[in-house]
C-alpha cells in the first residue's frame, strides 16, 4: 500500500512542477511584467507544496496507525480490565494471526471474532482513510500554491530556503545517530548499574551471566548477581588479545611503511600497496572462518609437537589473525606520515655521511613519531573494537588468564553471546551487553580522542 | 695509526651490514604481509571452487509402476501430482539399483545415500516433464552431503567406521556405483538459487544473495541523498560556528565507533523504540547506513574541497545564486569522487556483520525473501551462520559464500576505481 500511495505523491509532484510552471509562464505573458523567480522556480515551489507535507502526513499516520488499531481492536478487552499490558500485546498478535487466517486458539471465541472482525474492518477503513486524508491534503495545497503564485512571490528563494533546511536536516542525522548511541546504552546501562553495582562490574573477576540467566528472575540474589557480572576477565581478554594483534602488526606494519616510503621503486610500491591495503578490505567474517579453520587448528598442533597444551580456541590464534588484518591500518597512516617528512631532513642526514638506516632510525622516525603513534592507537582501537574473529575463534567462556596459549573472550564476543537470538529486555543479563557496549564505546572513543591529539600537539612543522 | 684505520673500517662495516639487515627486515615484512594476502585468498579457493559442483546419481525411475499409461500425467495439474503419494514409489525406484539387497538396515543405508528430498526431487522432475514422460525415466538424483564429499575426495575413508559418517556398506554402494558409471557431477546451480537447509547439500546461498542485495539497496536509498545533501550543506552552506564544529566532531567520531555499537543501537532504538520488523533487511539496511554515513560524507567532502573555486566564482560572476552555483556547477564536477565515496561506503556495509547479527538477522531462513520486510540473512551472516555447523559440507559452501562475498566486493572496488578514472578531472 505504502509503495502505491508514494508512487501517487510523486505523481502528484512531477504534474504540479509542470503546472506551476506553466502557471508562471502565463502570468508572465498575460500581464507584461517579470516575475520575481525563472518561471521552473515556480514549479519546484508547487511540486513541494504537494509532496513534502502529504509524506510527513504518511510518516505520522504510518506511525501512529498500529497503536489506535490496537487500542480500538483490544478495548473489549481492555474494558474486562483483567489483562496486563504483555498480555493484551500478546493478544493482539493472535488475533492478527486469526485475521490472516491461522487459528491458535478457541477460548473466548466470541470476544475474539468480534475482535477480530474488528481488525479487518479498520485495516480497511484506515487503508482508505490514509488514501484520501494524504492526496486530498496534497491536491488541496496545490490548488492553494498555484493561485498563491503572483508577480510578488519570490519562488527560488523559498526553493533554496527549503534546499538549505533539507541539506542541514541531513547534516544533523549524524548528531542524531551519535545521540541515538550513548541513549541506547546509558538507558540500559543505567538499568543494569541499579541491580548491579558499578564496581561489582569493573573489579569483578567473575563472569558468568548464564547464571542468572537459568534461574527464575523472581529469586534472584544480589550475591548472585554480584559474582555473576564481574568484567575484568574480560577486559584481559581483550587487552590480550589486542596485545598479541599489536605485537603482529606494528613491527610489520611499520617496517612495510618504512620499504614503501624509504627503499621500493615507484613500480614496486604501485603494485605493493594496493596488494596490502586489500588486506583493509576483506570482510572480518573472512579472517574470522580463516582464524577458525586454519590458523587455530595449526597453533593447535604447532603446539602439542612442542609438548604444550593449545586450547582450540587460543588467544594466540584470534590475535595474531587480528594482527594481519590490522597491518594496513598502521603501513599506510605510517606511509603517509613518513613520506610526509620534508626532504631537506633526509638530504641533511646524507650529508652527514649517516647511511639510510641511521636516517630512518634517526631522523625520520622521531620526526614522524607523533603520526606513527597515532597509527598505533586507532589500530588498538580497531583491535579492541573488532567483533567477529573473536567471536569465530576466540573463547566463550570467561577465563581470568595471561596466557596466549589458552581459551580467552572479549567484550564484543560477550556482547554477541548474549545478544544473538532471543532477548528479554528485563534481565540484567541482557543489560549488562549494553554496559559492555558502553565501556567499549567510550574505551575507543578515548583512544581516538587521544590519538588526535598526540598527532596535533605534537607534529612538528617543518617550513 | 694503522689501528684507528682499521677500527674506523670495522666501524664502517658494521653499520654497512646493519644497514643491509635492516632493508632485509623491512623486505621481509613487507613480503610477510603479501604472503598473507595470497594465503588467505588460496586457502578460501582450494576449500572453496568444490562447492561450485555437485554429486548426482543416475537412477531409473519406472514411472509405469506409478501409473497405468503415463499419458496421463499430462492431464495432471501441478497439484495433482502433489498428490500423489510417491514416497515408497520412490524409494522403491532407489532400491532397484541393488536389486539383491534384502535387509531393511541396508535398505536404509542405501536411501541414506541421498539427499533426503529425492521423492521431491523425482515429483519436480514428473512436474516439469508431465506431457513427455516415458515409461521409465532417467533421473539425476542429489547425492546426500557425505556421498558429495567423499566423492570429491574431501573426507577421509580411511577413519574407522564408527568415528566416520559414512559406513562401510554405504562405501561398498558408492564404489559399485561408480563403477557402474552412475555417478556424475553437475553445476551447483541449486547452490545459487535456494535458501538455507539443514541439510549442506541442499543449502544454497540464494536467499542470502537476495538479502544482501535488499540491504545493500536500503543502504544506497538512506545514505546516498543524507551522506551527498549532509556533504553540500558542511562544505558550501554551513556558518563557521559551534553548531557546525560539533556536527563535524561527531562525524568524525562516528567513523571510528566499533561495528558492533551501532548494531546494539538498532537494537535499542531500531527494534525496541521504533517496533520495526527484526531480522529484516530494512532494519540491517538502516543500522548500516548508519555506519556507512560518515564514509560518504567524508568523501564527498574531500571532492567538493577539491573543486577549484574558479568554478564557483565563474557561476557566481554571470550571477547565478549561490545555490545555483553549488547545484549546476560545484556538484557535478565533484559527483564522480562522492560516487566513489558511496560505492566504498556500499563495500564495506556489505561485508559488515556484527551489527547484524544483533539484530537477528541470523535467523535460519530457508525461503528466498521477496521484499526488504521479509526475515532473511546476508551473505557474511551466512558464512558465520555456516561456519558454526560441524558437517564437512558446510565447510566447502562457507568457503564458495566468501568467494562471492570477494567477487562482489572486487567488482564494486573496481566499479569506483573506473568512476575514479574515467570521470575524474584534473584541475
Amino acid at each position: 500500500m505504502g509503495f502505491i500511495l508514494i508512487s501517487l505523491i510523486i505523481l502528484i509532484g512531477i504534474t504540479s512542477y509542470f503546472l506551476g510552471n506553466l502557471r508562471a509562464k502565463n502570468l508572465r505573458t498575460s500581464n507584461q511584467k517579470n516575475l520575481k523567480s525563472l518561471s521552473h522556480y515556480y514549479g519546484y515551489y508547487v511540486a513541494l507544496w504537494a509532496v513534502v507535507p502529504a509524506l510527513l502526513i504518511l510518516l505520522m499516520i504510518t506511525s501512529f496507525k498500529s497503536f489506535f488499531i490496537e487500542q480500538y481492536v483490544l478495548s473489549d478487552f481492555i474494558a474486562l480490565g483483567s489483562y496486563t499490558e504483555t498480555e493484551l500485546s500478546l493478544l493482539f498478535t493472535q488475533i492478527e494471526n486469526t485475521a490472516m487466517g491461522i487459528k491458535l486458539f478457541d477460548e473466548n471465541t466470541i470476544l475474539i471474532d468480534g475482535a477480530v472482525n474488528k481488525l479487518n474492518y479498520i485495516n480497511k477503513t484506515s487503508e482508505n482513510l490514509t488514501y484520501v486524508t494524504v492526496l486530498g491534503f496534497s491536491g488541496l495545497l496545490v490548488l492553494y500554491s498555484i493561485f498563491n503564485i503572483n508577480h510578488k512571490l519570490n519562488s527560488r528563494k523559498i526553493v533554496e530556503k527549503f534546499l538549505i533546511v533539507l541539506y542541514f536536516t541531513c547534516s544533523l542525522v549524524a548528531i542524531m545517530t551519535t545521540v541515538g548511541i550513548i541513549f541506547s546504552l546509558l538507558y540500559e546501562t543505567l538499568r543494569f548499574f541499579s541491580q548491579v553495582p558499578i564496581t561489582d562490574f569493573l573489579f569483578g573477576l567473575n563472569w558468568s551471566p548464564q547464571r542468572v540467566f537459568v534461574r527464575e528472575a523472581g529469586d534472584l540474589d544480589t550475591r548472585d548477581l554480584a559474582n555473576a557480572f564481574g568484567a575484568v576477565p574480560l577486559f584481559a581478554g581483550t587487552f590480550l588479545i589486542a596485545l598479541i594483534a599489536m605485537c603482529v602488526s606494528v613491527p610489520v606494519g611499520l617496517l612495510t611503511a618504512i620499504y614503501m616510503s624509504e627503499y621500493a621503486s615507484p613500480k614496486v610500491r604501485d603494485w605493493a600497496k594496493p596488494i596490502i591495503e586489500i588486506l583493509a578490505g576483506i570482510p572480518t567474517v573472512v579472517y574470522g572462518f580463516f582464524a577458525a579453520l586454519t590458523v587455530a587448528p595449526l597453533v593447535r598442533d604447532i603446539g602439542q609437537g612442542a609438548g604444550l597444551t593449545v586450547s582450540s580456541e587460543s588467544a594466540l590464534a584470534a590475535g595474531f589473525v587480528m594482527g594481519i588484518m590490522i597491518i594496513p591500518f598502521i603501513s599506510s597512516l605510517s606511509d603517509d606520515v613518513i613520506k610526509s617528512v620534508p626532504q631537506s631532513l633526509r638530504e641533511g642526514s646524507y650529508a652527514m655521511g649517516a647511511t639510510k638506516r641511521e636516517t630512518i632510525v634517526k631522523v625520520l622516525l622521531p620526526a614522524a613519531l607523533p603520526g606513527i603513534v597515532g597509527s598505533f592507537l586507532l589500530a588498538v582501537s580497531r583491535a579492541i573494537g573488532e567483533t567477529m574473529i573473536v567471536v569465530m575463534a576466540a573463547g566463550l567462556n570467561a577465563k581470568l588468564t595471561a596466557n596466549p596459549l589458552d581459551a580467552a573472550t572479549t567484550i564484543t564476543t560477550q556482547i554477541v553471546v548474549i545478544l544473538i537470538g532471543d532477548q528479554e529486555f528485563d534481565s540484567p543479563k541482557t543489560q549488562s551487553a549494553f554496559a559492555l557496549g558502553l565501556t567499549l564505546f567510550v574505551v575507543t572513543l578515548a583512544l581516538n580522542f587521544i590519538a588526535l591529539q598526540v598527532v596535533k600537539k605534537y607534529t612538528e612543522r617543518y617550513d | 695509526m694503522t689501528d684507528r684505520i682499521e677500527q674506523r673500517i670495522n666501524s664502517l662495516n658494521k653499520r654497512l651490514n646493519s644497514e643491509k639487515r635492516f632493508r632485509i627486515y623491512c623486505i621481509g615484512a613487507m613480503s610477510f604481509a603479501l604472503a598473507w594476502v595470497l594465503i588467505l585468498f588460496l586457502n578460501i579457493f582450494s576449500s572453496g571452487y568444490s562447492a561450485f559442483y555437485r554429486t548426482v546419481i543416475q537412477v531409473d525411475v519406472p514411472f509405469l509402476n506409478l501409473i497405468e499409461d503415463t499419458t496421463q500425467f499430462s492431464e495432471m495439474s501441478s497439484e495433482d501430482i502433489n498428490n500423489l503419494s510417491m514416497y515408497s514409489f520412490s524409494k522403491k525406484a532407489i532400491y532397484r539399483l541393488f536389486p539383491d539387497i534384502e535387509e531393511k538396515k541396508d535398505k536404509k543405508m542405501l536411501i541414506r545415500l541421498f539427499s533426503i528430498e529425492f521423492e521431491q526431487e523425482i515429483r519436480e522432475f514428473l512436474k516439469s516433464n508431465k506431457s513427455n514422460i516415458n515409461e521409465a525415466e532417467t533421473i539425476y538424483l542429489t547425492a546426500s552431503d557425505d556421498v558429495d564429499q567423499v566423492n570429491k575426495g574431501n573426507y577421509p575413508r580411511d577413519l574407522d567406521e564408527d568415528k566416520r559418517r559414512i559406513k562401510d556398506i554405504q562405501l561398498l554402494f558408492f564404489d559399485d556405483l561408480v563403477d557402474r558409471g552412475l555417478v556424475s557431477y553437475e553445476f551447483n546451480l541449486p547452490f545459487l538459487m535456494r535458501g538455507d537447509s539443514r541439510e549442506p547439500e541442499l543449502a544454497g546461498v540464494g536467499g542470502s544473495i537476495v538479502g544482501s542485495l535488499f540491504t545493500i539497496l536500503v543502504v544506497l536509498i538512506l545514505s546516498f541523498p543524507i551522506g551527498i545533501f549532509a556533504a553540500i550543506y558542511l562544505e558550501e552552506f554551513a556558518p563557521k560556528n559551534k553548531v557546525t564544529d560539533f556536527i563535524e566532531i561527531n562525524i568524525n567520531n562516528l567513523a571510528a565507533v566499533p561495528s558492533i555499537v551501532f548494531g546494539l543501537l538498532g537494537l535499542g532504538i531500531i527494534l525496541n523504540t521504533f517496533g520495526l520488523p527484526r531480522s529484516t533487511p530494512l532494519v540491517g539496511g538502516i543500522v548500516l547506513s548508519l555506519m556507512t554515513l560518515p564514509t560518504i560524507i567524508i568523501a564527498t567532502r574531500a571532492s567538493l574541497r577539491a573543486v577549484p573555486p574558479s568554478i564557483r566564482e565563474g557561476a557566481l560572476a554571470v550571477g547565478a545564486t549561490k545555490m545555483q552555483a553549488v547545484m549546476h556547477h560545484v556538484v557535478p564536477v565533484a559527483m564522480p569522487g562522492a560516487l566513489t565515496g558511496t560505492i566504498i561506503g556500499l563495500a564495506q556495509a556489505l561485508g559488515e556483520t556484527a551489527p547484524l547479527l544483533l539484530i537477528g538477522m541470523v535467523a535460519f531462513v530457508v525461503d528466498v525473501p521477496q521484499t526488504p520486510l521479509d526475515a532473511s540473512a546476508s551473505l557474511p551472516v551466512q558464512v558465520y551462520l555456516w561456519s558454526e555447523s560441524a558437517e564437512r559440507g558446510y565447510v566447502e559452501k562457507t568457503s564458495a559464500t566468501i568467494m562471492m562475498l570477494l567477487g562482489f566486493l572486487i567488482l564494486m572496488n573496481l566499479a569506483a576505481v573506473l568512476i575514479r578514472r574515467k570521470f575524474e578531472t584534473k584541475w
